[in-house]
């Protein structure tokens, strides 16, 4: 359960960790946090010639919120994502979330980028970030880009980041409806353990209390986290009351190819997505309409 | 492979040292400078034995490279007491209502519970088990070391026992 050896540079600037990487032809990775790389290579599941530390760059660290968009750093730690006030008042599925993310001493370590750069199945900040529709942008030596969560996540542990390429900044879609509620769901062996499933809705509820806007995606119980368009479809332009909801989940076994492994059959993730999706869409409608209790 | 420089702050001591960058910061702790209280246990995140205080903060010492800890500031469990051998409040409300049986998860359970109370002086017993959540015990059954949380949260306040 020790690392293979590996050299290590400490990094002072995003420019030195994109000559790094790209000097180190694939072989080179970045370190942050080191919460999920760190026990992978414990493991020798993986096996970097070196790793470059990103911790000391402060260009990489932080949270901007503006009128629709909350701008976080991708070295900003979880812990500090889910002690901010104004996350917690503009983009409050992300505390949520934030809070079923492991332990308070990885919280502590684990950062916003690392966790959607592993791509865990399971990770809740994948599934906010795949629920909104967040933005991904990385640097490399050829230049900025930008990717969308739905072009990101390719498959468990693996996202469309190329060799070379550093996450720099994650920017979280804010709704303006005034009427905007969310709700996440999970089940774990225990608390703030992996999740086995998980599920998260964001609704926006119109003057006439039809359902306006509505995202629906679930998590844990898919290699990547996985928006529910067909879903959507059937809640949208309606009265969200619970038959409704119930109607619109009873699609989503028919959308699910879950994996089994020894703390649950992927019938058991197939069935208990449903109803923490249908959970989480009825979270949603009543913190829109005020009615959360 | 190459060595590398640390510059550590361990309990208020500094530290040098030259070490391979795969050595993880518990094993440091514990073999290049014998402070053998922290515990290794997993060695890949899932325990909580090795938590240590870094920078004010608890974090697990086996997913930190002793590398990557350079030029910071860290408390082990050595640090909670006083220098003269006394408990603090925590170990000694621990010791009190015996919370532990092979003490294995003991250090770790010290620190988070350190942490907690200089976070939180009045914590609900909801919360106490949510910041004990990734520290692992398999004697106890948790339930002496929530109320071993209790007691030194109301010792350090002189609240009447």
């Amino acid at each position: 359960m020790k690392a293979a050896s590996f050299d290590y540079i400490r990094a002072k600037s995003i420019d030195e960790v994109c000559s790094a990487l790209n000097q180190g032809d694939g072989e080179a990775q970045i370190i942050a946090g080191g919460q999920t790389l760190i026990p992978l290579m414990a493991m020798r599941m993986s096996r970097p010639q070196t790793l470059v530390d990103i911790n000391d760059i402060e260009e990489l660290r932080g949270i901007e919120v503006a009128e629709k968009v909350a701008m976080i750093k991708a070295g900003t730690r979880q812990a500090d994502v889910l002690s901010s006030i104004e996350i917690r008042n503009n983009l409050p599925i992300l505390s949520e979330a934030l809070g079923h993310v492991g332990h308070t001493q990885t919280r502590n370590r684990g950062t916003i980028g690392g966790s959607l750069v592993a791509a865990d199945p399971s990770s809740e900040i994948c599934l906010i970030a795949q629920l909104l529709d967040a933005t991904m942008i990385a640097k490399s030596t050829a230049g900025t880009r930008s990717i969308p969560a739905n072009q990101f996540f390719d498959s468990a542990m693996v996202t469309s980041l190329k060799d070379g390429e550093c996450l720099m900044e994650i920017d979280f879609p804010i709704w303006n409806q005034k009427r905007t509620g969310f709700g996440f769901h999970e089940t774990s062996i225990r608390d703030s353990d992996y999740a086995l499933a998980a599920a998260s809705a964001q609704i926006a509820i119109g003057g006439n209390n039809k359902c306006e806007r509505v995202h629906l995606a679930v998590g844990g119980a898919t290699p990547s986290p996985l928006r529910l368009n067909e879903v959507e479809t059937a809640l949208i332009g309606s009265v969200l009351d619970d038959s409704v909801i119930d109607d619109a989940v009873s699609l989503i076994p028919n959308l699910l190819e879950p994996q089994s492994d020894v703390h649950a059959s992927a019938e058991y993730r197939r069935r208990v997505t449903c109803v923490l999706a249908a959970r989480a869409i009825r979270d949603a409608r009543d913190r829109a309409q005020g009615k959360f209790s | 492979m190459s060595k590398n420089s640390v510059h550590i702050t361990v309990n208020g001591t500094a530290y040098k040292r030259e070490i391979e960058p795969r050595l993880t910061l518990v094993d440091f702790l514990r073999d290049e400078l014998d402070l053998t209280g922290t515990h290794v246990g997993c060695e890949h995140g899932v325990c909580g034995a090795c938590s240590v205080i870094m920078d004010g903060r608890p974090v697990r010492s086996c997913l930190i490279y002793a590398v990557m800890a350079d030029g910071h500031d860290f408390v082990t469990v050595e640090g909670l007491g006083s220098k003269d051998g006394s408990l603090s409040p925590i170990q000694d409300a621990f010791w009190e209502n015996h919370a532990m049986q092979c003490g294995y998860c003991t250090p770790g359970m010290l620190i988070a519970c350190h942490h907690l109370l200089e976070e939180n002086p009045d914590p609900t017993e909801e919360e106490i088990r949510e910041a004990i959540g990734g520290n692992l015990c398999r004697c106890t059954g948790y339930q002496q070391i929530v109320e071993a949380v209790k007691i030194a949260a109301q010792k350090i306040h002189g609240v009447n026992l």
